[in-house]
């Protein structure tokens, strides 16, 4: 009886087991379609023409693939009255992203330093002001930004009246490349503090006890160690800020300084004409591109940064 | 008790004797805090003294340009009676309503989600290192570019139900865009689809620190995946869950751009949040005082949330 019985079972077990799976891929499938889909249709229609859109289906491969668009979004497509594509606003963020990442990150990396291996007194209040700063609305500090970001640019004028230069003073650019460093000190900080909470406070007593001085230390012993963190926090601050728009468009909403994010959505919200949207898809793609290849490249990374800004302490 | 007092003496006669050598060192010990103050006057000035400046701004009576003659909380009770108005709903009342509908379904749908595609791909899934990335790439993304993308997608005339028709299902409507009363649950689509893949990640990291142990002896126990996961697993991730409520509820009151690439706010503003009202308000319609006050709104709800959390998980750790 029992030796009957159990084959069956087992068989049983088996196909149970078979069902299983393929519902478990069969899920897994239609997830991975849902996250391409919006991905897949935005590629397609950059591809086609305006004739093929409007008779055709959305999720169809374009019939006869045209670079035209793209070309169109980078040299030529209308961003509310310059008709100069969106090729200025591109080079807009990089020059804002680059200053900004680089000058967070590196604070970020000398206050990560100071806050774990020379602590004093408050240090966790410190940190905790930082932090919570990552958290905070930016409407509740956008206003008076402003303002002093106004103040500050009439002083340029002033200045470069008086001297012929304006130091940078009331550049949209130069401003916002500010705003991003002031806004992404608590995030970099943080990223810093917990990687050299678990480097091993022996090496820097030694170091000491050998007459190293605090940026000895930090150059010889720290930088050279902190390579994994550096390239979280630089593809996390990357991310964060070329994906802006919030202080772009307070800041630098109108003119020529424009950042990508701005000008992506006057090209997509323009009223005027008729609406192109094998073009708009292909500004959408350009915007998105520089953000999905660092994820391609270093996805690795770009999710350790994620964790490590969601896991606090 | 003299060798505490020699020890105590000891110092005093050597840095008189050596002043330079004292001035250097006493400069070596504050270095650190000097290299830390420039970040944390930054922080004081930028965030704390501009909270207080924008609160200020909430009592005074400023429309298109600061005005600094403190005229009492008349915006906070034009924004207290607005809260009830809602027939017609004031642009307040739509806005607290959408953050209502939008962050319940937003963070409960991420983290149900997120969990169910986590435990999903823990099931030793071959291809798990294709499918993750697929999962996570829309967090790479500007909320513009997601906007912009859904926009297309759940256009009527052209995206999902024009494919629809296509395919012969003529019935087929779906117009949620541009329907004032549902355009918010478009919102909550775009937003899910951005960050689930990233709770999922969360999730999924969690699962794998899960003591392997514990899991198998549930199973000679005679658990069924079921109620291993119930009673044991989900439990177990707890602090997870806390994690992952944190980052969708301040990424759900901190949602502006999205709501803007997306709905450009929404037939009448219907599908504004309070980050849309308050820009708005103070950059478009002249309203400072009554900006300023709903952003100190949503900082306090923000300050609700995070600072019982940040308290906790700072303090947890002494060393």
């Amino acid at each position: 009886m029992s030796v009957i019985a159990t084959p069956a079972r087992q068989r049983t077990g088996v196909s149970a087991r078979t069902v299983n799976r393929i519902v478990i891929y069969g899920l897994l499938a239609l997830f991975a379609l849902f996250y391409l889909m919006p991905l897949f249709v935005m590629l397609v229609t950059s591809f086609k023409t305006m004739e093929e859109i409007q008779n055709g289906n959305m999720l169809t491969l374009p019939q006869a693939p045209t670079f035209e668009p793209w070309a169109k979004a980078w040299g030529e497509t209308c961003v509310g009255l310059t008709c100069a594509g969106i090729k200025g606003y591109f080079w807009n963020s990089i020059k804002m992203v680059v200053p900004a990442v680089l000058i967070s990150t590196l604070l970020g990396a000398l206050n990560g330093y100071v806050l774990t291996k020379w602590r004093f007194r408050g240090h966790t209040l410190v940190f905790g002001l930082m932090l919570f700063a990552c958290f905070i609305p930016f409407q509740s500090v956008l206003l008076p930004m402003a303002t002093i970001l106004g103040s500050l640019g009439r002083f340029g004028v002033t200045l470069r009246n008086a001297t012929g230069l304006s130091f940078g003073l009331g550049n949209p650019t130069v401003n916002l490349v500010f705003v991003h460093v002031v806004y992404g000190l608590g995030f970099t900080t943080l990223f810093f503090r917990n990687y050299y909470e678990a480097f091993p406070t022996e090496l820097i007593k030694a170091a000491q006890v050998d007459g190293a001085s605090f940026f000895q230390i930090f150059r010889r012993i720290m930088l050279p160690n902190s390579m994994p963190i550096f390239v979280v926090t630089v593809i996390y601050q990357f991310t964060n800020i070329w994906n802006d728009f919030l202080f772009a468009s307070a800041y630098a909403g109108t003119g020529d300084a424009m950042p990508m994010t701005v000008a992506l959505n006057n090209v997509v919200n323009t009223s005027t004409g008729v609406v192109e949207y094998n073009v708009n898809m292909a500004a959408a793609m350009i915007a998105a591109l520089p953000t999905l290849l660092v994820y391609v490249v270093a996805g690795r990374y770009f999710v350790r940064g994620l964790m490590a800004g969601a896991v606090k302490g | 008790m003299s060798t505490v007092a020699e020890t105590n003496i000891k110092p005093t006669p050597e840095r008189g004797a050596r002043p330079g050598a004292s001035m250097r060192s006493r400069l070596q010990d504050a270095l650190p805090k000097i290299v830390l103050a420039p970040s944390f006057a930054i922080t004081v000035v930028f965030v704390y003294g501009f909270i207080l400046w924008t609160v200020y701004l909430s009592f005074t009576n400023s429309k298109t340009f600061p005005s600094y003659a403190i005229t009492g909380s008349r915006a906070y009770q034009r924004l207290w009676r607005w809260t009830f108005e809602s027939d017609p709903p004031s642009s307040w009342y739509t806005s607290i309503t959408n953050m209502g509908i939008f962050g319940f379904l937003y963070i409960f749908i991420c983290l149900a989600l997120g969990l169910f595609l986590a435990i999903l791909l823990d099931q030793k899934i071959r291809g798990e290192g294709m499918l993750r990335p697929i999962y996570l790439y829309p967090m790479a993304l500007s909320f513009i570019v997601t906007g912009v993308a859904w926009k297309w997608f759940l256009d009527p005339g052209l995206g999902l139900e024009q494919t629809l028709h296509q395919w012969g299902w003529t019935s087929f409507h779906f117009d949620w865009i541009k329907n004032k009363d549902f355009v918010i649950y478009t919102v909550v689509i775009a937003g899910v689809w951005q960050a689930s893949g990233f709770i999922m990640a969360m999730f999924l990291a969690g699962l794998r620190g899960i003591d392997g142990e514990i899991m198998k002896a549930a199973q000679i126990d005679g658990a069924t995946t079921f109620q291993l996961y119930r009673r044991i697993v989900i439990p177990l991730l707890r602090p997870v869950f806390l994690s992952a409520f944190i980052v969708l509820a301040h990424l759900a009151i901190k949602s502006y751009d999205l709501v803007v690439a997306l709905t450009s706010g929404g037939p009448g503003g219907s599908a504004w949040l309070p980050s849309n009202f308050m820009y708005e308000y103070t950059f478009k319609r002249n309203e400072m005082a009554v900006g300023s006050a709903s952003a100190v709104i949503m900082l306090m709800t923000i300050t609700a949330i995070i600072v019982p959390y940040l308290y906790s998980e700072l303090r947890e750790k002494p060393r």
